[in-house]
């Protein structure tokens, strides 16, 4: 009893003062005047008007990357009670007064503050000195991209943290591999993994490199858990089987560990950022267009406005709009209107000269076609309404002009080898009507399913001559009013979008009178009715959308090729001073870039040559340095290579601050390939104080020219024209400098 | 085959042996590394020995022979070395080497004195085995020659590759993205049997006529039977088996697409062939390891590098087959170059011997289709303009060749521009305006790759509208940095340019046509300038590199090279750029050259060097890949409709009236193939888990568990190179790509089934049906696909009649998928 009151309660820590003073560094060096220059600078232009949307919660689309990285962006503007009211227009302009730049430009200088710490931890954790350790944070904490990268609203900073944090988190889940699995610490740091990783592809999509990265080398690491006979024989010999069967359960416990925390987890928080984009962005904006009529159902304001109240299920006699759900080139509802097809087309060929049907991409009365039973005559709702089924023989009759909808074996306008579709009108005697069309539902669940407004995806078949209605896409001319052209296609291939329609507005038609029908049809619709989309259905819409939004990749005057980074052939000027001269570059540490690419060579080169004498049984390193220098290549020179080589394949415009994430990986081989030298390769104590003494030489330059980098750095200091002149170290940097000074 | 039976009775004979366990010596050095497990290098090597002298095929009784728990490191010689070693030191033992030297020998003499008693059993069954592939060839030739002839018209793509054979008939220079040896061996074939080249191939649908066509449709079913037999050695080869290597050649005789593929004037069958007998040759060179240096391993090493040469200088897509044996040879020589008892003089000989063959040879037989193609395609043809001006100079009947024209620019001469980026063309303009809402509504500027009257410029002053050719002035040279304009001759507008953007590229200025009879606006002021001058002020025709930079808003003229929609006639952007880069998109050259008042000179010294005709010919080659995207709105084929056949395409025929003939694989066979791959993944994964584990394999499963492990290896890494690529690619893509994938594909699904059915057959073995499973399954899979091939044989040698989508068709039921129309 009481017996625990008679020790002390004792509290032992261990601090690595290192660390702390490191990490004191990092914060001096990106939060030191954060808040200048108080004016947009380039890339914030665009990530300040998510931060608005989300601010206004206002429902956008980007298609540059998942919405994790933005929304972090926008947790700094709510936590500096930011309105959204600002215009991003220009690169440059000054920032009004209730905008807080200092909160908003935080988290990005947080992450790139706390990634010169990780640095330190994750070569330690490699195995290497504490020297090679703080060499790794302090060459992170001189690296003047990194700096002016952290320092503004931009994601790659944030990018990078995670990045890090994903491969330290990963490391120390090894180590405690080897002592205690299972153990809480061992958890905490697998989950870590699986959490960090999903947080870089949250920010952006080139984040998935460094998670495959980890996936391969937690693969391997797996592979050698199968393979390892003292987790099954474990008392195999004592208790038989049953010693046989717990250790293949506890390889495979190991299994389902690793899975469920690194691909399981992941996907869950991916799919979380989802949601919370989702449940903050509410409202209808600007982009609603882009997206299907249920999403945009599923948002306040826009058409969820308009189609509120709609009955669901269409009945014979509902009045509807019908939109083509592919939607390219533009989004637009089917149409039809007084002008007829011309006779004569230019290029000599006839038409049937009935009434043009097209595609037009704005709302207009003209949009609304009613849905007839060919047996009867009559364009009203019964009361109760007859839902109009899968399968269903209907008539499709415009609102306005009340003729039917056609087709028939004349070559349609743009596309002769499908037919014309046509309101029909009865002045040639040669073309009876051709007006019935079956009803296909195409995302159905039973043959019997009902056609339901926006949900239903629906082909219209026609029945003489099995074309379908679809939108080819083309432009009309001039006679056409530019419209898109609609067709009847004969030759049908499988399911594709431009085949496919749903109906957007829907109402029952009350009134049996051509005059009053059309007064309805200028009148808004209503009733009421509220319907849902679930979360997985806008999630998969939303990313199919982002992943498949063409931005026009134009060409940006300081765009650069791959190949110009790893020697830092092209810098990107990110903001000047309106009057003076300071300016802020995008600009790396020359000294840093070019040796960490020759120690990435030296680190190809050394592991070949280890590997080939290895192969014929000569050991060069003891088996346990080895494997530490295994798996630093793997991680550092492999997070490298992942984040650089896919950039050659893509098409999009590029920029040097693409590279940073590699760059950073790369620099954190730099004092490993050092120190493996200085142990292994250095001989004597002669050549290995030789070595120090070069190395001490090389960084003392480092910091100089960071030193000399620093007003393009920070942007503090104006600078004169022959200073600036000097600066320009190589022909291809773009330094500003102003003529008329 | 000489050298597989040699080993297969080698094999036999060793088996007759007792299987003494070996634990103490390690074993011979050339039986470990071909028993070698991928990935698993440390298994101890008298483990091996006791699978490897036991026969892979079922034997009557259930033998469970338990392996007897791993060996300690040491007894196996110190092979297995995976402890601490000292510094530098060495890590295998001398003694190991010189044992596993006796072993070599003792085996080498154990075999040779059995080898002429035959026994006339084996003898049978050897003339057996040659009766079924000659049985397997026949059927494949009959199934591929059966009604060649139908349809006597152009089908698909034998417009392009048919006229392209009649051009090297003709001997008259044309561009295509592909390499030449496969239009020239079609062209050979052409030429052989009597075909003349006059037939024009202007479209599909066109009737041959009385033009001899059956040559060259000959030729390509040849190559495409000829498939059926490579596969079916290469299967029996990696897996030993009979039944796995007939089961491969009925999934590929009755598949209807690769039927129909190959008998057309077309570069796959070519193409597959090359591939097919580049995997043949390497799985063979890989079965004479043990006997290096002999002369079936020289042949079957510098067969492989042959067959790669063919296989490149089809299609490009030639190189997944040189990378899957590059990335075997190298997994060789790892292999080699881990066995101590080899001296380095001896690994370099090994990769000497590679580097000759797999490197060398085949580029040398690759440069020399080139050489070929230049000589033979000696006059001007349809394909000039793609080509720089001084390769053009080189074609008889080309305005070029042998050309006299004035040397140095001068105001008013007549020029055509052409701009240095390859396949990009000739400065071009047309009484067309650019249309409502792109840019200023002025004439169109565009570049044109083809030669034409709209390509040529009058050079003028940039202030005085005075005839500059009046007999009464004298010449006046353009000069590095003279301002000029350059008016359009056939409309008399200027080239200009102003602050509106360009058409595609918005960053960048528009580039019209402006003014009317010569007379605009200080817009169409350009400045010319030099690049790297070296001949002085003057502008030299063809070898000068020059810029026009616009006067007033300092932007230089350029290409973009992207393709302008319908309303540009689908010729490339020209734009003006306001970035300064140096890129050869914003420099030409002058072609043509017409000035009656200056003497004209001959410019024999512009002939190209072959290197440079080379370089430039892939040049043009890529661009013109890459060129090949698909349009908006265009409805094209993806790479993952491939394996399970969504959509075939249409060779010959739309309506129900015509003779059809619709590319689309056996759904049974591919279906099945795509079935197999799964469960191939599945069953491997579950043996390399079981090995990894350290699991007590049975002697029968280990050797049925490695020819899975190997020989389905290789066949999915094959299947893999040639498929998962096209997902990278941007270039329209074809349902016919997927075919050499689908060679790979169905020798696995050969090889899966019966290893399954073996396995099968011995999970069995104590009931007495057990022998039955295999011969039932195999024999049940073969008759499955002779019936499916009974019901869709009418897509490959055609149809006539109603649309399958009509009820009333006899294809109706068949229609299996919405996306087949045939």
């Amino acid at each position: 009893m009481l017996g625990f009151l008679q020790q002390p309660v004792m509290v032992t820590t261990e601090v690595n003062l290192n660390m702390v003073a490191l990490t004191a560094v990092g914060l001096l060096s990106r939060l030191w005047q954060l808040a200048y220059p108080r004016a947009v600078v380039f890339d914030e232009v665009y990530y300040g008007q998510h931060i608005s949307f989300y601010m206004k919660r206002t429902f956008f689309l980007d298609g540059s990357g998942p919405p994790f990285g933005h929304m972090l962006l926008a947790l700094g503007g709510y936590l500096g009670g930011f309105d959204g009211n600002f215009l991003w227009n220009r690169i440059g302009a000054e920032y009004s007064s209730n905008v807080p730049v200092w909160s908003l430009r935080l988290l990005p200088a947080l992450s790139g503050a706390l990634s010169v710490p990780m640095a330190y931890e994750i070569v330690w954790e490699l195995g290497f000195s504490h020297c090679a350790a703080t060499g790794a944070a302090l060459l992170l904490l001189i690296e003047n991209a990194l700096i002016t990268q952290s320092r503004l609203m931009l994601l790659e900073s944030v990018l990078i943290f995670f990045n890090l944090l994903a491969v330290l988190s990963y490391l120390k889940f090894c180590n405690s591999q080897k002592h205690r699995p299972f153990s809480p610490r061992w958890w905490f740091w697998l989950v870590l993994t699986g959490v960090a990783c999903s947080c870089a592809v949250g920010i952006k999509y080139v984040g998935v490199f460094t998670y495959l990265l980890v996936l391969g080398v937690a693969a391997v690491h797996a592979w050698h858990v199968i393979g390892d006979q003292t987790l099954s024989n474990v008392g195999a010999d004592a208790k038989g089987w049953a010693g046989l069967a717990w250790g293949q359960v506890r390889v495979l416990c190991h299994l389902l560990a690793r899975a469920a925390a690194l691909v399981v987890l992941p996907v869950l928080v991916y799919l979380l950022f989802f949601y919370i984009h989702l449940l903050l962005l509410c409202r209808s904006g600007p982009h609603d267009q882009i997206m299907s009529s249920a999403f945009q159902a599923s948002l306040e304001g826009g058409l969820a406005r308009v189609t509120q109240g709609q009955p669901l299920e269409v009945a014979f006699g509902s009045q509807v709009t019908l939109k083509n759900v592919f939607g390219q080139p533009v989004p637009c509802w089917l149409h039809s209107h007084q002008s007829t097809y011309p006779m004569i087309y230019e290029n000599g060929r006839g038409s049937s000269h009935q009434q043009q049907v097209t595609c037009y991409p704005f709302k207009d009365v003209n949009n609304w076609w009613i849905v007839k039973d060919p047996g009867r005559h009559q364009l009203v709702v019964n009361n109760p309404p007859r839902p109009v089924r899968h399968g269903d023989v209907v008539q499709l009759v415009h609102g306005m002009t009340t003729r039917l909808l056609n087709t028939h074996d004349v070559a349609a306008p743009l596309s002769p080898h499908a037919q014309e579709v046509s309101c029909y009108i009865d002045y040639n005697i040669s073309m009876p009507p051709q007006n019935l069309w079956r009803l296909d539902i195409v995302n159905r669940e039973s043959d019997t399913d009902v056609w339901k407004t926006i949900l239903s995806e629906v082909r219209f078949v026609h029945v003489n001559t099995s074309a379908i209605l679809k939108l080819s896409g083309v432009p009309l001319p001039d006679w056409g009013f530019r419209q898109l052209e609609v067709v009847g296609e004969k030759l049908f291939r499988g399911y594709h979008g431009s085949t496919v329609w749903n109906v957007e507005e829907h109402r029952y038609g009350r009134s049996q009178e051509q005059k009053e029908r059309e007064l309805e049809l200028h009148s808004p619709t209503q009733v009421d009715i509220s319907r849902n989309l679930s979360f997985m259905a806008r999630f998969s819409e939303l990313q199919w959308r982002m992943l498949t939004v063409r931005s026009d990749d134009s060409e940006h005057k300081y765009s650069s090729t791959p190949l110009d980074w790893v020697m830092l052939d092209t810098n990107i000027a990110y903001w000047l001073h309106p009057r003076t001269s300071a300016q802020i570059h995008l600009l790396g540490n020359v000294v840093i870039w070019a040796s960490a690419s020759l120690a990435t060579l030296v680190y190809a080169l050394l592991f070949i040559w280890y590997l080939l004498r290895r192969r014929r049984r000569v050991c060069d390193l003891p088996e346990d340095r080895w494997l530490r220098w295994v798996l630093a290549g793997a991680l550092c020179a492999g997070g490298w290579a992942v984040n650089y080589l896919p950039f050659f394949l893509m098409e999009k415009t590029l920029f040097l601050y693409h590279y940073l994430p590699a760059l950073t990986f790369q620099i954190l081989l730099l004092p490993v390939v050092l120190e493996h030298i200085s142990d292994h390769l250095c001989r004597s104590q002669l050549q290995r104080s030789l070595f120090t003494a070069l190395v001490v030489a090389w960084f003392t330059s480092a910091c100089h020219v960071s030193n000399m980098l620093r007003p393009l750095t920070y942007g503090d200091r104006s600078l004169s024209p022959s200073e600036l002149k000097a600066l320009r170290w190589k022909d291809s940097w773009d330094i500003l400098i102003r003529k008329y000074w | 085959m000489l050298c597989a039976t040699s080993r297969l009775l080698a094999a036999r004979e060793a088996s007759a042996l007792p299987a003494h366990p070996r634990g103490r010596a390690p074993a011979p050095r050339s039986r470990r590394r071909e028993l070698h497990f991928p990935g698993h290098p440390e298994l101890p090597p008298g483990d091996f020995l006791v699978g490897r002298f036991t026969k892979p095929s079922v034997p009557t009784g259930r033998r469970v022979i338990l392996r007897k728990g791993r060996m300690p490191p040491a007894a196996g010689g110190g092979l297995a070395g995976s402890e601490l070693r000292p510094r530098r030191g060495r890590c295998g033992s001398q003694a190991a080497r010189a044992a596993s030297r006796d072993v070599a020998t003792e085996a080498a003499t154990a075999r040779s004195p059995k080898r002429p008693a035959l026994p006339s059993s084996r003898r049978f069954e050897a003339a057996g085995r040659w009766a079924l592939l000659a049985l397997v060839t026949l059927t494949s030739f009959a199934s591929r020659f059966h009604r060649l002839d139908q349809p006597p018209h152009i089908c698909w793509d034998e417009t392009h590759f048919g006229k392209m054979g009649s051009y090297y008939i003709n001997r008259t220079f044309f561009f295509d993205v592909h390499p030449p040896l496969g239009k020239m061996l079609i062209g050979l074939a052409g030429y052989l049997s009597g075909y003349d080249g006059t037939f024009l191939f202007q479209k599909p649908g066109d009737n041959y006529e009385h033009h001899s066509y059956m040559g060259m449709r000959g030729f390509c079913a040849f190559l495409g039977s000829m498939l059926i037999p490579l596969a079916y050695l290469t299967v029996l080869e990696l897996s030993r088996s009979l039944s796995a290597a007939l089961l491969t050649a009925a999934l590929l005789t009755f598949d209807t697409g690769c039927l129909t593929l190959s008998q057309y004037i077309l570069l796959d069958p070519i193409l597959m062939f090359f591939i097919m007998a580049a995997m043949l040759s390497m799985v063979k060179y890989n079965s004479c390891a043990n006997r290096p240096f002999s002369a079936p391993w020289w042949f079957w090493l510098s067969l492989t590098g042959v067959n790669l040469a063919g296989a490149l200088g089809v299609k490009f897509v030639g190189l997944f087959i040189i990378l899957q044996v590059g990335w075997n040879t190298l997994s060789d020589l790892w292999h080699l170059f881990g066995d101590l008892s080899l001296s380095m003089v001896t690994l370099g000989k090994h990769l000497t011997a590679r580097i000759l063959c797999l490197i060398v040879l085949p580029l040398a037989l690759y440069i020399a289709t080139y050489a070929v193609h230049f000589m033979v395609l000696n006059k001007s043809g349809p394909g000039d303009g793609f080509f720089s001006s001084a390769f053009q100079a080189r074609l008889s009947g080309n305005n070029l060749h042998n050309a006299s024209i004035p040397e140095h620019l001068a105001y008013g001469s007549v020029i055509t521009v052409k701009n240095l980026r390859m396949a990009i063309g000739y400065l071009h303009s047309h009484r067309h305006f650019y249309p409502e809402g792109v840019g200023a509504r002025q004439q169109q500027v565009t570049t044109y790759l083809h030669k034409d009257y709209n390509n040529l410029w009058i050079i003028k002053k940039h202030n005085s509208n005075s005839d500059p050719l009046d007999p009464s002035l004298p010449v006046e040279f353009v000069r590095h940095g003279d301002i000029i304009r350059l008016e359009h001759k056939e409309t008399s507008r200027n080239l200009h340019s102003h602050y509106h953007e360009a058409p595609l590229t918005r960053k960048h200025y528009q580039v019209t046509g402006y003014g009317i009879n010569g007379s605009g606006d200080s817009n169409d002021f350009w400045r010319i300038e030099v690049i790297n001058r070296k001949f002085g002020n003057r502008i030299k025709v063809l070898r000068s590199r020059i810029r026009l930079i616009h006067l007033i808003t300092g932007c230089v003229l350029g290409s973009s090279g992207k393709v302008l929609p319908k309303w540009g006639w689908e010729q490339m952007e020209v734009t003006c750029t306001p970035y300064l880069k140096e890129t050869l998109s914003s420099i030409w050259n002058v072609e043509d050259h017409i000035n009656p008042k200056l003497p004209n000179i001959s410019l024999e010294v512009l002939q190209p060097s072959f290197p440079e005709i080379m370089l430039e010919s892939h040049m043009v080659m890529i661009r013109g890949n890459n060129g090949l995207k698909p349009k908006d709105n265009e409805f094209t084929s993806k790479p993952w409709h491939w394996p399970i056949n969504f959509q075939g395409l249409r060779f010959s025929g739309a309506n129900d009236t015509d003779f059809r003939v619709y590319l689309l694989g056996n759904p049974v066979v591919w279906w099945l193939n795509l079935l197999s791959i799964a469960l191939y993944v599945l069953s491997a994964s579950v043996f390399a888990v079981a090995v990894q584990r350290g699991a007590h394999l049975p002697v029968e499963v280990e050797g049925l568990s490695q020819v899975l492990l190997q020989g389905g290896g290789q066949l999915l890494f094959g299947w893999m190179m040639h498929y998962f690529p096209f997902f990278l690619m941007g270039r329209v893509l074809y349902f016919h790509h997927y075919f050499p994938a689908m060679l790979f594909s169905s020798m696995l699904t050969g090889l899966l089934w019966d290893t399954l059915l073996r396995l099968c057959a011995w999970s069995l073995a104590s009931y007495p049906l057990a022998r039955c499973v295999h011969v039932l399954g195999i024999l049940s899979l073969l008759l499955g696909t002779a019936y499916s091939f009974y019901l869709f044989h009418p897509l490959a040698y055609g149809m006539v009649g109603p649309l399958a989508q009509d009820p009333r068709s006899p294809m109706a039921g068949l229609r299996w998928l919405e996306s087949w129309d045939f």
